[in-house]
């Protein structure tokens, strides 16, 4: 027991270490925080130098998805199929506050947050946000990543 | 050409059929009948002085709350014109009743009434006869109800997935 | 299985369906093709919009006039200074009112900042899905000093809400000049060596020449205006048509292309960047009240310019810098209305030291800001067109005498070239969807609105 727990436990770290420095990003991108996003992306703000420099666009091959902009009622379901179509383990980052809540966009057309279709681990909230508040989101979930336990 | 010509040479065209006629703000305007709409329409495009070679825009406006309107036709459905030889615009707009919600199509005058037509099935709940493939154009197949109408509140919520928040 | 299930063909070939979105690379926005191929030739294609619509017009009916300027904003959310300008004006038009000189150059310097972002962006995304990512880097770095100058005026790097009915939120700040002009030469140092990477590339060319044309029939019976209009030898550019703000007392040309492809545009729109710095240029040198220059010296700088230059990285020695603090009011100091806003008292908000030090100009504030009051422009409509980065930009707004807007319509520039894109693509590849959709630069959030 206690010498099993102290090896799962390095190997917890292990894996949390290379799972955070290794982040392969689904941007579904949708609206304006694109434009952040791409330019958090781009030499100047770089979050390549945080290991999540190359986004995979196929959701089966992709970790995190960032779901960035507004999500609208009629693309909802193809969000979730998305969530549904990526592997375990998986995180979203609901990036710009349309996402979060609906921003202010209280209407017939904007779901307000994305919570209520997937689960999400990261807010950033900003109408963009400016891409640092997208790095330190992006520390956040690699704060999270590493401590997150396995079950094996 | 000038606004004033512009809708004197439609008027010598239609005639009564030009119900109402304005240059507010300098746009030149023309109310025309439903009847005479598509006639109206060709005759701006082909008439060698007028020249409407382009549909800028084709939209439509919902009345019902407007002051003096509230009885009246509910719908106006709006023409933009503009013309690339002469560099002048035109905006011819027709009176739609809400139970008769029908206006003949364009599209075969400008290709792009195509989907300005449908665009404003989908918001107004106008009918286009003659439209070759009418529906909805921004919302999705299921939403019930033309949004942009008046007596639409802005909050009711049709998802399609997901809590109705 | 490939070929089962689909439509019956030609001759009884059985097509493939291929459906190309709603969420793909290509990031310009959410759009779904449902393409027919054939082997690799797209035989039909369906065009399926509407994935960002967010209720734009029916927002702006709900709150005041200027209340519908962050939503603008939000429409060509790449340049996001054109729309508010071009709403502002369409209101201002139904007013009657007419805008300062200065306020007008300003719009002019502003408009064309915001056009470069925008082509600049579609540029460097197009390359980018074709393979060229160097080119999207250097397309992105070039548009990060652009930002930092319009976050130096309007306070935001992107949804700015800068313009007003009336005029504009506050003037340049100190020191604007030369930093636009270092801006610019790094923005045509970046289209220089994008000139040396692409123009001549065999790679591209092969890939753009040819590809996506529309003749000029088609294109004109479409209602496509801006960049791909004048790709077509048409020289319809609603700044020379219309001339409005200051762009008919500025030299500069409107670029044309003859043959319609991708490769005609993208030419149309790297000449228009270098035409569009040129406005800029020029409209600041002529602006009336001067550009403001400082000498920067050991002079103090404003509180907001000093929270700038942190936020931009620039923080060497900055906690040496004097700042200016302003005796009563913040930004008292800073001329921010009287030479940029219409000086109308229906419509333009007093200055801040008017509203709280003399009761006319707290009547005045309030007659403007509360519930029931506000800007009320006689009943009627205005239709006013400026060129937008794809094209000829309207809003239509239709009043009814009360302090909301009756209707707001925003013809969309970039809707007419996605009804064509069925034209463009049916009878080519697959692989050349790419390059088509991206010349088209679709802009979801004013496709949709």
């Amino acid at each position: 027991m206690g010498v099993g727990s102290f090896f799962t436990s390095k190997l917890d770290e292990a894996i949390g270490w290379a799972r955070k420095y290794s982040i392969f990003q689904y941007p579904f991108v949708t609206a304006c925080c694109g434009m952040e996003y791409m330019a958090t992306a781009c030499s100047h703000y770089d979050i390549d130098r945080f290991g999540a420099g190359l986004p995979r666009f196929s959701p089966r091959q992709a970790d995190v998805l960032f779901v960035v902009g507004t999500i609208s009622q009629k693309i909802a379901p193809v969000l979730k199929r998305i969530y549904d179509q990526m592997t375990e383990p998986k995180w979203v980052v609901a990036f710009g506050v349309c996402t979060c809540t609906g921003g202010f966009y209280d209407n017939y057309a904007t779901v307000q947050g994305i919570d209520t279709i997937i689960p999400v681990d990261i807010y950033i909230p900003g109408c963009p946000p400016r891409p640092e508040s997208v790095i330190d989101g992006l520390m956040k979930l690699q704060d999270r990543i590493a401590t997150q336990t396995q079950r094996f | 050409m000038e606004g004033r010509q512009i809708l004197q040479r439609v008027r010598d065209r239609f005639g009564p059929a030009v119900v109402d006629s304005h240059e507010h703000r300098g746009d030149a305007t023309a109310v025309v009948e439903r009847a005479a709409l598509i006639d109206a329409l060709r005759f701006c495009r082909d008439d060698s002085g007028l020249d409407f070679d382009v549909l800028m825009d084709l939209t439509a406006v919902d009345y019902s709350k407007y002051p003096g309107r509230e009885d009246g036709p509910r719908f106006d459905v709006v023409y933009h014109l503009y013309s690339v030889p002469h560099n002048h615009r035109l905006r011819v707009k027709v009176r739609v009743d809400e139970d008769e919600a029908s206006v003949p199509t364009a599209v075969g005058l400008w290709p792009i009434a195509n989907w300005f037509e449908r665009e404003v099935w989908d918001m107004f709940g106008v009918r286009f006869s003659g439209h070759p493939d009418l529906r909805r154009l921004l919302m999705y197949e299921e939403f019930v109800g033309h949004p942009l109408r008046k007596d639409y509140p802005i909050n009711r919520r049709q998802p399609l997935i997901g809590p109705k928040l | 299985m490939l070929g089962e299930g689909a439509s019956a063909g030609a001759g009884g070939d059985q097509n493939m369906h291929i459906g190309v979105g709603p969420a793909h690379p290509a990031m310009h926005g959410i759009i779904r093709i449902q393409t027919e191929l054939d082997g690799e030739f797209i035989r039909k294609a369906d065009v399926e919009i509407g994935y960002l619509h967010r209720a734009f017009e029916k927002d702006c009916e709900v709150g005041g006039y200027n209340n519908a300027i962050p939503y603008t904003d939000r429409l060509n959310y790449v340049s996001p200074l054109i729309n508010n300008f071009a709403y502002a004006a369409a209101v201002e038009k139904l007013l009657g009112i007419e805008v300062t000189e200065r306020c007008q150059y300003i719009r002019t310097v502003m408009a064309e900042i915001s056009r470069v972002c925008d082509h600049l962006t579609c540029i460097g995304a197009s390359a980018m899905e074709l393979g060229a990512f160097t080119v999207f880097l250097y397309m992105i770095k070039a548009r990060e000093y652009l930002w930092e100058l319009v976050e130096d005026v309007t306070g935001a790097r992107l949804t700015i809400s800068y313009g007003r009915v009336g005029g504009v939120k506050a003037d340049l700040p100190d020191g604007f000049a030369p930093k636009m002009t270092a801006a610019f030469k790094e923005t045509r140092e970046v289209l220089d060596e994008v000139h040396r990477l692409l123009t001549g590339n065999r790679i591209f060319m092969d890939r753009m020449v040819g590809i996506g044309a529309l003749t000029r029939e088609e294109t004109l019976g479409y209602a496509i205006t801006g960049p791909m209009l004048r790709a077509v030898g048409v020289g319809y550019d609603v700044r020379r048509a219309q001339p409005h703000w200051a762009y008919d007392r500025v030299q500069w040309e409107v670029p044309i292309q003859k043959d319609g492809d991708n490769y005609a545009r993208y030419l149309v729109r790297m000449a228009e960047m270098e035409q569009s710095m040129r406005i800029a240029e020029q409209a600041l040198a002529m602006m009336p009240g001067g550009p403001i220059n400082v000498d920067f010296e050991g002079k103090a700088i404003d509180p907001a310019a000093y929270v700038d230059q942190g936020k931009q990285g620039k923080t060497e020695g900055l906690l040496l810098v004097p700042i200016r603090l302003s005796p009563n009011l913040q930004g008292q100091n800073r001329p921010l209305h009287d030479r940029v806003n219409a000086s109308d008292k229906r419509v333009v908000l007093p200055p801040k030291e008017n509203t709280y030090g003399s009761i006319e100009g707290l009547m005045n504030h309030f007659m403007l800001i509360m519930e029931g009051y506000g800007i009320r422009p006689p009943l009627g409509e205005a239709y006013f067109a400026t060129e937008g980065a794809n094209g000829e930009l309207g809003f239509y707004v239709v009043s009814d005498g009360t302090d909301r807007p009756y209707r707001v319509r925003c013809r969309p520039p970039c809707l007419p070239p996605l009804a064509a894109l069925h034209r463009m693509i049916e009878g080519e590849m697959i692989a050349d969807l790419i390059p088509t959709f991206g010349s088209v630069n679709m802009i979801g959030g004013e496709l949709d609105r």
